[in-house]
């Protein structure tokens, strides 16, 4: 997914990956299939992708309790995943993480950190390896607008800012900590705002605009690279869903979840390709199909997937035993 | 062979282990800042003018913000060795240490590693509340982390290196009373053993422990300055026919339980101290492990010394009532021996 330049056809192919991807994992919750909570991206497509399209492979991800988007558009096998949310030995964690951890460090995403802004410092610190070692590394944090209130992103930003660190920091906010809307917690207009008390930029981004996402990510990702510093990236979007699926949605009117599923990033993309001869309808309609079967054979993996023994809670407690 | 405090020790040990591995590097609060400290007790004085500043790197005071980067930093192929001023800090830093160092590897299916070490200097001496809590007991409850306790300058080395090329997070805990910290950063009332430390490559392996004194009526298991204070007391012992083994665990987690219950099996009875409060605490473990896998040997119910359930006290006449000591180890084991 991350890599050489692509297509806005290209992104529209991963948001709508993952889309379809938690449609089908939702309804096989519904069904019993997975034995865990869900916390859907729903809406939220064009952040993980507009970033994760600017990213190596070997640079680093940091996620939430919320995903699956980012596993997805960092690289992450969606059969590998759909499998950990089954609790299969095949998981991407091999079932013990479960859908809040899902990763895999082989594409530079290390088991998501499912505390409300704890990835951020270990963003920094993955940074700093990559400063250390001057390898080019960039690491990437995203977390939520509620997470920007904990006092450990307080601390990686500052932290990242006074060491020039390559990372970027990238705040979904989707106007929701849960259930509690973003302007009983916050006195200040955006998350942005804060930025220039750490000396570093703020910047603010439709982030239901896929390509307008990619843009900053382009900006911040060659600032780090440069070794010129951090950047907080605010990507103002929406949960199209709950927050969980114990979640019934009774703190939202249903005026403001009109007006922002009329911003569906998948809807703006479509249009937009369309606008620009870049796709037709059956372009879209073949894309539709090519996704559908991915997640068809995730799915079937994750069936037919055994489960872990008991007893494999045992293992990876330690790694190795080298001292 | 060169005699050396813990605390020039522990400074050997990190610049070895600097020089050796380019991945090794220190981060902490005031631990390289030139004409500074070099760290509270003085471990990484003059590091960073061998090493430079990004080698010996210094944090705002940010303990949340250190610990996760430490943990980042080993996650992305780094081997750093944080510290923490005072091991009350850790509890800043818990959620970096318990739910992130701690969990990562687990969490990944194996496939990720945090290879950090977190220094943290325990022991009441004289501070208040506040800076001289013994937490071992907490950082030794929480799966996935390794936990030593160096009570000697050769302990120390070996065990410090160890960790460092340990692949799993490791805290060492060090006591202030005995790094023989000196100029304005020496302690009162200090042990501060000096011991010989040689000059060659060589580690402690963790999970290993060691009897420090031979005896056949008593087994008693301390460790960092309990451990002075248990072989204080085997002294006294000795002296009224009372031969007492000492046991110093050196690590904490994995614990060498096979050492403990050979002496046990040995000498019928068990006295363990720490500084530690009592409740839920580390010699509560040692005594319910003893009391599971070797109950049929003792001759006498389990003793612990530790201090009492309450925040570290500061009036000097308090904080002894509150710590272990010498006297009251000989006090349990004569219990124990049915005197008195």
């Amino acid at each position: 997914m991350s890599g050489q330049a692509q297509s806005l056809l290209d992104l529209y192919r991963t948001m709508l990956t993952i889309r379809r991807f938690e449609e089908r994992a939702n309804a096989l919750y519904m069904e019993g299939k997975i034995p865990s909570t869900l916390h859907l991206y729903i809406g939220q497509e064009a952040v993980a992708t507009g970033v994760c399209a600017v990213l190596k492979r070997t640079d680093y991800v940091l996620s939430t309790h919320r995903p699956h988007g980012h596993a997805i558009a960092k690289g992450v096998a969606p059969r590998d995943i759909m499998a950990e949310l089954y609790a299969k030995v095949t998981g991407c964690c091999k079932g013990k993480g479960g859908s809040m951890h899902a990763g895999d460090i082989r594409v530079g995403m290390p088991p998501a950190v499912a505390i409300v802004g704890g990835n951020a410092p270990i963003a920094a610190g993955m940074a700093l390896a990559c400063k250390f070692q001057k390898n080019g590394g960039v690491a990437v944090s995203f977390f939520g607008d509620g997470a920007a209130n904990e006092g450990a992103v307080h601390e990686a930003l500052n932290m990242a800012a006074i060491w020039s660190l390559p990372v970027v920091y990238v705040c979904e906010n989707n106007l929701y900590g849960a259930s509690t809307s973003f302007s009983t917690v916050f006195n200040i207009a955006n998350v942005a705002d804060r930025a220039p008390a750490y000396g570093i930029p703020g910047v603010i981004v439709d982030g239901n605009d896929v390509e307008a996402v990619r843009e900053v990510a382009i900006e911040a990702c060659a600032r780090a690279r440069a070794g010129a510093g951090p950047t907080l990236i605010e990507a103002k979007t929406y949960r199209l869903c709950g927050h969980s699926r114990s979640d019934p949605l009774t703190y939202r009117s249903k005026e403001e979840e009109a007006v922002w599923r009329a911003r569906d990033p998948l809807v703006i993309a479509a249009q937009r390709l369309k606008e620009r001869g870049e796709a037709s309808d059956a372009d879209l309609a073949r894309v539709e199909a090519e996704v559908k079967a991915v997640i068809d054979e995730a799915v079937a993996f994750a069936e037919t997937s055994p489960d872990p023994l008991a007893t494999d809670a045992l293992k990876h407690l330690f790694v190795g035993e080298s001292a | 062979m060169p005699m050396m405090s813990i605390a020039e020790a522990l400074r050997l040990a990190i610049r070895e282990e600097m020089e050796r591995d380019p991945r090794v590097f220190c981060i902490g609060e005031d631990i390289g800042v030139t004409g500074g400290f070099g760290g509270a007790f003085t471990v990484t004085l003059g590091l960073s003018e061998q090493f430079g500043h990004e080698r010996v790197l210094d944090t705002p005071i940010s303990e949340i913000g250190l610990a996760g980067a430490a943990v980042g930093a080993a996650m992305a192929g780094m081997r750093p060795i944080a510290d923490v001023q005072y091991g009350d800090f850790l509890f800043c830093m818990m959620d970096q240490l318990a739910n992130q160092a701690a969990k990562m590897t687990y969490m990944s299916g194996g496939t990720v590693s945090v290879p950090m070490v977190m220094r943290a200097p325990v022991g009441s001496t004289r501070r208040g509340s506040q800076h001289a809590q013994s937490l071992e007991a907490f950082m030794c409850h929480v799966p996935g982390l390794k936990v030593v306790a160096p009570a000697t300058a050769y302990d120390a080395k070996g065990l410090l290196k160890a960790a460092v090329r340990d692949d799993n997070p490791v805290i060492v805990f060090e006591h202030k009373l005995l790094y023989g910290s000196k100029g304005a950063r020496s302690e009162k009332g200090a042990l501060s053993p000096v011991g010989e430390v040689p000059s060659e490559d060589y580690i402690v392996p963790i999970g290993k422990g060691i009897v420090r004194r031979e005896g056949s009526d008593v087994t008693i298991v301390g460790k960092l300055l309990t451990m002075y204070q248990a072989l204080a007391a085997a002294e006294t012992l000795a002296q009224e026919g009372i031969s007492a083994e000492v046991i110093d665990p050196r690590t904490l987690v994995p614990l060498d339980k096979e050492l403990i219950l050979a002496s046990v099996r040995k000498t019928g009875r068990l006295v363990v101290a720490e500084e530690d409060n009592r409740t839920c605490g580390w010699a509560a473990e040692i005594a319910a492990m003893v009391a599971e896998e070797a109950f049929y040997y003792l001759d006498a119910p389990i003793a612990r010394v530790s201090s009492i359930d309450t925040p570290p006290p500061f009036a000097p006449v308090m904080e002894a009532f509150y710590l272990p000591s010498a006297d009251k180890i000989v006090d349990a084991v004569h219990k124990l021996m049915g005197k008195n």
